[in-house]
C-alpha cells in the first residue's frame, strides 16, 4: 500500500495509484442520491463508490453541496430539520438509511469544520465516545486514550496534561483533539468536513501529515475548497459543481491532469470558486 | 445655524427627561428599599429569627413562619424543577420546531400570565378540594409549583439554546444517542443557566401569598409543621395578616416592619445573587 | 422500508411531525424511553393550565346556572344578606379605575426609561438600570402591599387631609410601581429589537439621535410597546395583596380616586376565607375568578400578538 506523497509526478507513482485503484473495494456506493433543504435540491441524482482506504477528497465552488454530501455519508443531515435524502447508500453492503444511526455513527466518524472539542479535560474529550458506547473500565480507557492521540500526532504534547480543559489547546492541537475523539471509538471510515479551514498554514500542514497517516488503515473522506491540499492529501477526488451536481470522480491524478468536464477544467484552472 | 442649536436644545431636553424618567426608577427602589431597612432593622434579632410569636402575636418572633416558608419553597421547587426541566429539554432539544412545541409555549406564555390568585382558587379547588389534601404544605407546595414553572421552563430552556450546535454535534457524530447527548454533553453546559432559573422559581415561591392564601396559610401555628399535611405560617402571609388582620395591628408595627425585612432580605439576596453569578458567567464565557 | 419512505417520515418538517435529531420515525417511538418520558412530561404547563380552566369554570357553573349572568354586571354586591345580591359592578370598575390609574403613571415613566436603557445610557449605567428594573421586579406584592400600608396610605391621608389613606389612589401608585419594571423591561426589549440599520440609515441623512429615536426608532417599535404597555395593565389587573392590603376594600361603587375601592382580586381573596366550601357565595367568587381570568388572558394573549407582528414584521 502506498503512503507516499503525491507531490512527486513520477510514472512509477502514478502507476501505483492506478494499481490501487483497482484492487481497493469499494467501502461506500452511492447510487442516485437526492437532497433537499426544504424545496430546494442541493444533491443530484449522485451516484459513486468510494473506495477502501486512502483518502477521497471532495471538491467544488462553495455553496455546491459538498459539505452535504458528507453528511448524507453518516446521516448528520438529519440535525436540520427540513433537510430530506433519497437514494442508496450502501456502507459496507449494508443501507445505512436502514442501519441504526448509532451504530452508523460509531462507524463513520466525523470531523468538523471548526474544532468542537466538549468543555472537558483532553482525556475526557477522547474518552467520551468509547464511555457512551458503554466501555467502563479505566484501563481499556486509558489504552484508547493514549492509543487516540498517538494516531492523531498529538500524544506528545499532551501526554502529561490530560487533565487540561480542552479549550486550553491552540487551534490546531484542538481540530487535532478532535480527530483523536473520532478515532476513539475505532471508526473505519473518517469524514472530515474542511478540517483547516479555521487553521493557520502551520497547523494545517500537521492536519494533513496526521490525515495521510490514518489513510493507511481507514478510508478518509475529505471536503476541501483548497485545490493544493486535495493534489496533496488525496488518492482519489470528486468534483461537485453547482446544483450539486457530481461531475468527476476519478484517482486524483487523472483528475487534475487530464478532468474531462469543461468546466471542471475551469475550476481546477482557478477560473472560478 | 439657529435651526442647528435649536435641534441641539431639543436633543438635550429630551434625554434629561428620559433620563430623568431612569433616575425616578432608581429613587423608587431607594425609597422603598430605605424605609424597610431603617424601620425594620430596629425589630430584628437572633431572638426575632428563631423564636415563635409569644402574646397574640404581639412579641416574639417569626421562626415557625421562616420554616414554613422554607417549606413550601422548597416542596414547590422539588415538584416544580423535574417537569420544567423536562419541557425545556423537549423543547430545544427533541421537538425545535414543531407545531407542538408552539402549542407548548403557548401554554408556558398562558400560564406565566394567568393571576396568582387564580392559581390559589385552582389550589383551592383542585389540591384541597378534589384530591382532598386539605389546607396543606402539600396543597400550597403544589399550587406555587405550577405558578413558577413558566419561569423555569424559560429560564432552561434558554440556557439549553446557548449551548452551541457544535457540541451536540460533535456527540452525534460519535454515535452518542440523543439521550446521552443531552445528558452528558448539553445539560452539564446548560446547568449554570437552568439553576439561575430555579432560584428565580424558589424567590418567587418564598414571596408568593395570594396562591398559599387558601391552600396551605395558618394565620398562626404554635408548633412546627409535622407531616405535609399540616397547615403552616408562611413569612408574606405572616406580614399580611400582622397589618391587616390581626386586631392589635397597631401595636406591632416593628414586628411588621422586620418581617417584611427578612422577607425582602431573603428574596432580593436570592435576585442578586442570580444577577452577580449571570455576571460572572458572561464574563468568563467558556466557548 | 426503503431509504426514501424513513425519511420522508423521520426528517420533513411536517406541521404535524416532531423531527427528532436523529429523524426517527413515530412508529420507532415505543423504542426510545427518553422521547416517551420527555414528551409526557413537557405537557406540564398545558395540563396546569387545563386544569385551571377546567375547576375555575366548573366551581363558577352552580353560580351562572342559579343566577343570572346579567345580575353580575349589577351595583350591588349584598352576597350574606337573604336574598343574595351579586351585583360585582363595583369591584369591576374598582379595578378599571386602579389599574387605569396606575398606566398614567406607569406607562410615560416606563416607556422613558426604556428609551433610556435602549437608546442612549452608556455602558455600565445601563446595567445598572437594567439590574434596578429586575429587583424592582422580584420585590414580593406583599412587600409592595405593606409599603404602600404602613408608609405610603399615612403619607397620602396628611399630605391630602383625607378621612383614610386607603384609597383607590395609593392603589394606583402602589400598582404603578409594580407595572413599572414589565412595562419598562419589555418595552426596551421592543426597542433593542429594531434593526440598527434603520438607525444608522437615519443618522447618515443627518437626523440627530433623539430625532431618530422619535421619528424612526419609536414607530418601528410601536408594536412591541404597545404589546408592553398591555402586559402591564395584565399585571396590574391580576395583582392581588397589594391591592387588598391599600384600597380600603369598600365594595361601594365610587367614581373617585379619593375614596376606599375594592378589586377583583381583592374581593376574591378577602371573602374566600369567610365563606363555606360549596355555598352559592363561593361559586360566586369562583365565577368572579373565571372574569378575571377571562379578561387578563385576554389582555396578555393581545399583547403576546403585537409583541410577535413586531418581530414578524422586521424580520428578514
Amino acid at each position: 500500500m502506498v503512503t507516499g506523497t503525491v507531490e512527486s509526478g513520477s510514472l512509477q507513482t502514478a502507476i501505483e495509484w492506478m494499481e490501487r485503484d483497482t484492487d481497493a473495494e469499494p467501502v461506500i456506493e452511492v447510487e442516485g442520491l437526492n437532497f433537499y433543504y426544504g424545496r430546494d435540491r442541493t444533491l443530484s441524482d449522485v451516484s459513486v463508490s468510494i473506495p477502501q482506504h486512502g483518502v477521497t477528497a471532495i471538491m467544488g465552488p462553495s455553496g455546491c453541496g459538498k459539505s452535504t454530501f458528507l453528511r448524507t455519508l453518516n446521516r448528520m443531515y438529519e440535525v436540520i430539520p427540513g433537510a430530506r435524502a433519497e437514494g442508496t447508500v450502501l456502507f459496507a453492503g449494508e443501507d445505512i438509511f436502514k442501519l441504526d444511526p448509532v451504530t452508523l455513527r460509531r462507524r463513520i466518524g466525523m470531523v468538523f469544520q471548526r474544532p468542537n472539542p466538549f468543555p472537558k479535560s483532553i482525556y475526557d474529550n477522547v474518552a467520551y465516545g468509547p464511555r457512551v458506547h458503554g466501555i467502563r473500565r479505566r484501563s481499556v480507557l486509558d489504552g484508547l486514550v493514549e492509543e487516540s492521540l498517538i494516531r492523531a500526532a498529538l500524544w506528545d504534547e499532551v501526554k502529561n496534561e490530560l487533565k487540561k480543559s480542552a479549550f486550553s489547546l491552540s487551534g490546531g492541537q484542538q481540530q487535532r483533539l478532535c480527530i483523536a475523539r473520532a478515532l476513539a471509538v475505532r471508526p473505519q471510515v473518517l469524514l472530515m468536513d474542511e478540517p483547516c479551514s479555521s487553521l493557520d498554514p502551520k497547523a494545517s500542514s500537521q492536519i494533513e501529515a496526521t490525515t495521510r497517516e490514518l489513510a493507511a488503515e481507514l478510508t478518509v473522506v475529505i471536503v476541501t475548497h483548497n485545490l493544493h491540499q486535495a493534489a496533496r492529501v488525496s488518492d482519489h477526488v470528486g468534483v461537485f459543481l453547482s446544483g450539486g451536481v457530481l461531475a468527476e470522480f476519478g484517482p486524483t491524478k487523472k483528475v487534475f491532469e487530464a478532468p474531462r468536464h469543461p468546466d471542471v477544467q475551469d475550476y481546477l484552472a482557478g477560473r472560478f470558486g | 445655524m439657529t435651526e442647528r442649536r435649536r435641534r441641539r436644545i431639543t436633543q438635550a431636553i429630551a434625554f434629561c427627561l428620559l433620563g430623568s424618567a431612569g433616575l425616578s426608577v432608581l429613587l423608587t427602589l431607594a425609597i422603598i428599599l430605605y424605609f424597610m431597612t431603617a424601620q425594620g432593622s430596629r425589630a430584628v434579632s437572633w431572638e426575632f429569627l428563631t423564636e415563635f410569636p409569644r402574646k397574640g402575636m404581639t412579641e416574639g418572633g417569626i421562626y415557625p413562619a421562616i420554616v414554613g416558608s422554607f417549606c413550601l419553597a422548597t416542596g414547590a421547587i422539588v415538584i416544580s424543577f423535574p417537569l420544567a426541566v423536562s419541557s425545556a429539554i423537549w423543547l430545544s432539544e427533541y421537538a425545535r420546531g414543531s407545531l407542538w412545541v408552539r402549542v407548548i409555549r403557548v401554554g408556558v406564555n398562558t400560564l406565566a400570565g394567568v393571576p396568582s390568585i387564580v392559581f390559589g382558587l385552582l389550589g383551592l379547588a383542585f389540591f384541597v378540594g378534589v384530591l382532598k389534601l386539605g389546607v396543606s404544605v402539600l396543597a400550597g407546595a403544589l399550587t406555587l409549583a405550577l405558578l413558577i414553572l413558566p419561569i423555569i421552563i424559560r429560564a432552561s430552556e434558554e440556557a439549553l439554546r446557548a449551548v452551541p450546535t457544535s457540541f451536540r454535534e460533535g456527540a452525534l457524530a460519535l454515535g452518542a444517542t440523543q439521550w446521552q447527548t443531552v445528558r452528558t454533553i448539553v445539560l452539564p453546559a446548560a446547568l449554570p443557566g437552568i439553576l439561575t432559573g430555579a432560584i428565580l422559581g424558589v424567590s418567587r415561591a418564598v414571596g408568593e401569598t395570594a396562591p398559599i392564601m387558601f391552600t396551605a396559610a395558618a394565620f398562626y401555628m404554635a408548633r412546627l409543621p409535622r407531616s405535609p399535611f399540616d397547615k403552616v405560617m408562611a413569612l408574606p402571609y405572616h406580614v399580611f395578616v400582622m397589618a391587616t388582620e390581626n386586631p392589635n395591628y397597631w401595636r406591632t408595627k416593628d414586628l411588621q416592619f422586620g418581617t417584611t425585612l427578612v422577607l425582602l432580605a431573603l428574596v432580593l439576596s436570592l435576585n442578586l445573587g442570580v444577577v452577580v453569578w449571570r455576571t460572572g458567567l458572561r464574563r468568563r464565557k467558556r466557548w | 422500508m426503503t431509504a426514501q419512505g424513513l425519511n420522508g417520515k423521520g426528517c420533513s418538517a411536517g406541521a404535524d411531525d416532531s423531527p427528532s435529531l436523529h429523524g426517527l420515525p413515530r412508529s420507532l417511538f415505543r423504542k426510545r424511553l427518553d422521547v416517551v418520558i420527555l414528551f409526557i412530561l413537557s405537557s406540564a404547563s398545558l395540563i396546569a393550565l387545563g386544569l385551571i380552566f377546567f375547576f375555575i369554570l366548573r366551581e363558577a357553573f352552580p353560580f351562572f346556572r342559579r343566577v343570572p349572568l346579567v345580575e353580575l354586571f349589577s351595583r350591588t354586591w349584598l352576597p350574606t344578606l337573604e336574598p343574595p345580591r351579586f351585583g360585582a359592578l363595583p369591584m369591576i370598575l374598582g379595578s378599571a379605575t386602579v389599574t387605569a390609574g396606575a398606566l398614567i403613571v406607569s406607562v410615560p415613566i416606563g416607556l422613558a426609561a426604556a428609551a433610556f436603557i435602549a437608546e442612549v445610557a452608556p455602558g455600565i449605567t445601563k446595567d445598572v438600570f437594567k439590574s434596578a428594573i429586575e429587583i424592582l421586579a422580584s420585590i414580593p406584592s406583599v412587600v409592595y402591599g405593606f409599603f404602600g400600608l404602613a408608609v405610603l396610605a399615612p403619607f397620602l391621608q396628611s399630605t391630602l387631609s383625607l378621612p383614610t389613606g386607603r384609597t383607590a389612589l395609593t392603589g394606583a401608585v402602589i400598582l404603578a410601581v409594580m407595572a413599572l419594571p414589565t412595562i419598562a423591561s419589555l418595552a426596551e426589549d421592543a426597542l433593542t429589537a429594531v434593526p440598527a440599520s434603520y438607525r444608522e440609515a437615519s443618522l447618515a441623512v443627518g437626523a440627530t439621535r433623539w430625532q431618530t429615536i422619535w421619528r424612526v426608532t419609536v414607530p418601528a417599535a410601536s408594536s412591541g410597546l404597545l404589546g408592553a404597555v398591555i402586559l402591564g395593565m395584565g399585571r396590574a389587573m391580576g395583582e392581588t395583596m397589594a391591592v387588598l392590603m391599600v384600597t380600603g376594600n369598600s365594595p361601594q361603587l365610587t367614581a373617585s380616586l379619593l375614596k376606599p375601592v375594592r378589586t377583583l382580586t381583592a374581593g376574591i381573596a378577602l371573602e374566600m376565607a369567610e365563606t363555606p366550601f360549596g355555598s352559592l357565595h363561593y361559586h360566586a367568587l369562583f365565577s368572579l375568578g373565571a372574569l378575571l381570568l377571562l379578561i387578563t388572558l385576554g389582555m396578555n394573549w393581545s399583547a403576546e400578538w403585537f409583541r410577535g407582528r413586531l418581530v414578524r414584521r422586521h424580520r428578514r
